[in-house]
């Protein structure tokens, strides 16, 4: 499936790298998630307080959309019409357990918002829009694996009915301790073509 | 150009199991909610719309399950098995499934839920729903907070424009559950009375149950009586708050200007608003400020959270559909609950169900947690 768009830029996080168009960025040996990108947040020079009170999901997502939408060089005085479309397998199931846990038992009965809040999947499209001030579309669906054409087009529909200029998309899949972010970003300019095809090449690069 | 419909519709819910009971009860301003007492879902009493269990069982065993399903699995079946059969489309491979919810069956979690722990994956509750009526597409989930079940739409129109599919069957459901409510509990957001939204007395939610489906179609041919086109649709981020809603209604604001731009249409077009209305006291001052942004405080407004509570990812399709059945109907249908304007700009309320011979076009509106909103706009085919 060919369309008139391109890949303009992508982001892998996973076994414990960090890389911007195949190139990485940021790698340790933390066995831990949480370890991993905390420590992937400093070397980042990423500077966003809000960061340390997200969950897990949310981290992976934003460090993700940050390493990417940092090097477009956005001009902060300018609205950006990016539009943001995400998929995984375990949607919010990461804390959603911890919520779990605070009321399964009446004896230690502690739910929390700050965790509840955390139960839906596109919360971490949310810490995004904050942070990059987006105002545009958004939408999270749940797969069992990645499925590249129904996210191309998605994004082709995005861009034909102009309900956005540019596409933030793709993978942010986090389950106990496995962890795994592959983000796009589909524009009209770019030298890689946004084609089913393409898309699964570089999630597996 | 090609035009899109929603046609064929079902709701399973406290107030009934086809649209049309259910909006005979609303006509007669019945609401579904009750006062409940069960310790083992929440420490204190509570308002919800429950669905009745052993009705919920008579009518999924006409369906000849041959395995054990989840509550929500039944009600999504029972559901979707009514507009497949009402439709009459064959499922193959131009027809999509869309699933709308924003916890599918997180009770599978709970240590004393007889389901195994993997249930609660919704890519499980897809495959469930997919290979019960032998879909030939994957399923698609969408899981998108509280706009869910409105946005489903929109997505279901635009894969349709991408000319994926000529048919979509768009089903949705969420339960009432402990995890679901000792989470609203947390946040203070539970009202200890049946909701009233926009009033001044409002002191918050109740959630409720419902599993409510559509048919999304292209085909101009064999729509239901009360079928509706959809002319525009926006879904916009406040870019403000996870968890908040904007104090300037700038998500909501947009969402409606982007639906009415691809609509082609003005504001005064607008004949009624079916809002969110959950009646905690940040949302509906919310949606106020955003409607008067919009110009659409003069025009008709209900909320249909006192019949049903607040459904969470079936609430926007299932408001949709009451919404449709209005305007067949010429009916404006009363928001329950309200007495006096409790929120700081003018709206004009909907006080009593009431005729009126000049319905068109509605637009329906949804916010979420993670500063998400979706309007989507309806015109009569009939």
């Amino acid at each position: 499936m060919a369309s008139n768009y391109h890949i303009k830029s992508y982001c892998h996080i996973k076994n414990q790298t960090v890389s911007l168009n195949g190139q990485i960025v940021f790698e340790d040996d933390s066995k831990l998630f949480p370890d991993f990108i905390k420590n992937a947040y400093r070397a980042l020079d990423t500077k966003y307080a809000k960061f340390f009170k997200m969950d897990n999901l949310s981290k992976l997502a934003f460090i993700a959309a940050d390493v990417l939408l940092k090097n477009e060089n956005l001009n902060p005085e300018k609205e950006e019409n990016i539009a943001i479309v995400f998929s995984n397998k375990a949607a919010s199931l990461d804390t959603d357990r911890l919520h779990q846990e605070a009321i399964q038992n009446k004896n230690n009965y502690f739910p929390s918002p700050a965790v509840f809040v955390y139960t839906l999947p596109n919360i971490c499209i949310g810490e995004i829009s904050i942070k990059y001030k987006l105002f545009s579309e958004n939408s999270f669906f749940i797969f069992d694996s990645l499925n590249a054409e129904h996210l191309a087009s998605y994004s082709n529909s995005l861009l034909d009915m102009k309900k956005a200029d540019q596409v933030l998309c793709g993978w942010i899949d986090l389950d106990e301790n496995q962890y795994e972010a592959f983000l796009y970003l589909v524009s009209k300019n770019g030298k890689i073509a946004h084609s089913k095809e393409q898309i699964i090449t570089l999630y597996n690069t | 150009m090609t035009n899109v419909y929603v046609s064929y519709n079902n709701i399973v819910s406290a107030l009934g199991f086809t649209s049309k009971t259910v909006v005979e009860q609303i006509h007669n301003e019945t609401s579904g909610l009750k006062r409940i007492h069960d310790t083992a879902i929440l420490p204190d009493p509570f308002y919800s719309a429950l669905i009745d269990s052993e009705v919920l069982e008579t009518e999924f065993q006409k369906l000849h399950p041959k395995s054990d399903f989840t509550r929500l699995e039944k009600m999504m079946l029972t559901s979707l098995h009514s507009v497949i059969t009402d439709s009459k489309i064959e499922l193959n491979e131009r027809v999509g499934l869309i699933i709308s919810t924003t916890k599918g069956n997180i009770d599978a979690l709970d240590t004393n839920n007889p389901f195994p722990k993997e249930r609660a994956y919704l890519h499980e509750l897809g495959n469930t729903i997919r290979n019960f009526f032998d879909f030939k597409n994957d399923a698609i989930i969408v899981s998108n907070a509280c706009v869910s079940g409105i946005l489903a739409v929109a997505i279901a129109k635009r894969y349709i424009l991408q000319n994926v599919y000529d048919h979509v069957f768009v089903v949705s459901g969420d339960v009432v559950s402990q995890f679901i409510l000792s989470g609203f509990n947390s946040f203070q957001a539970l009202s200890n009375e049946p909701c009233k939204p926009y009033d001044k007395d409002r002191v918050g939610i109740n959630i409720g149950e419902v599993s409510a489906t559509v048919l999304v179609t292209k085909d101009k041919e064999n729509l239901a009586h009360e079928a509706v086109e959809v002319l525009g649709e926006g879904s916009c981020n406040d870019a403000n708050h996870i968890s908040g809603p904007s104090r300037t209604g700038e998500g909501l604001h947009r969402s409606i200007e982007s639906a009415l731009k691809q609509a082609k249409l003005d504001s005064s077009d607008i004949d009624f608003i079916s809002a969110h209305g959950t009646a905690t006291q940040f949302n509906d001052e919310m949606e106020a400020i955003a409607f008067n942004r919009s110009n659409l405080h003069r025009v008709p407004v209900n909320s249909l959270k006192g019949y049903f509570g607040h459904t969470l990812g079936a609430s926007g399709l299932l408001e949709t559909i009451i919404g449709m059945h209005s305007l067949k109907n010429n009916t404006l249908y009363a928001s329950k609950g309200f007495n006096l304007l409790g929120v700081s700009q003018p709206l004009n309320i909907i006080k009593n169900t009431q005729p009126n011979k000049m319905l068109h076009t509605f637009i329906k509106t949804a916010s979420g947690f993670g500063g998400c909103n979706t309007a989507v706009i309806f015109k009569k085919t009939n």
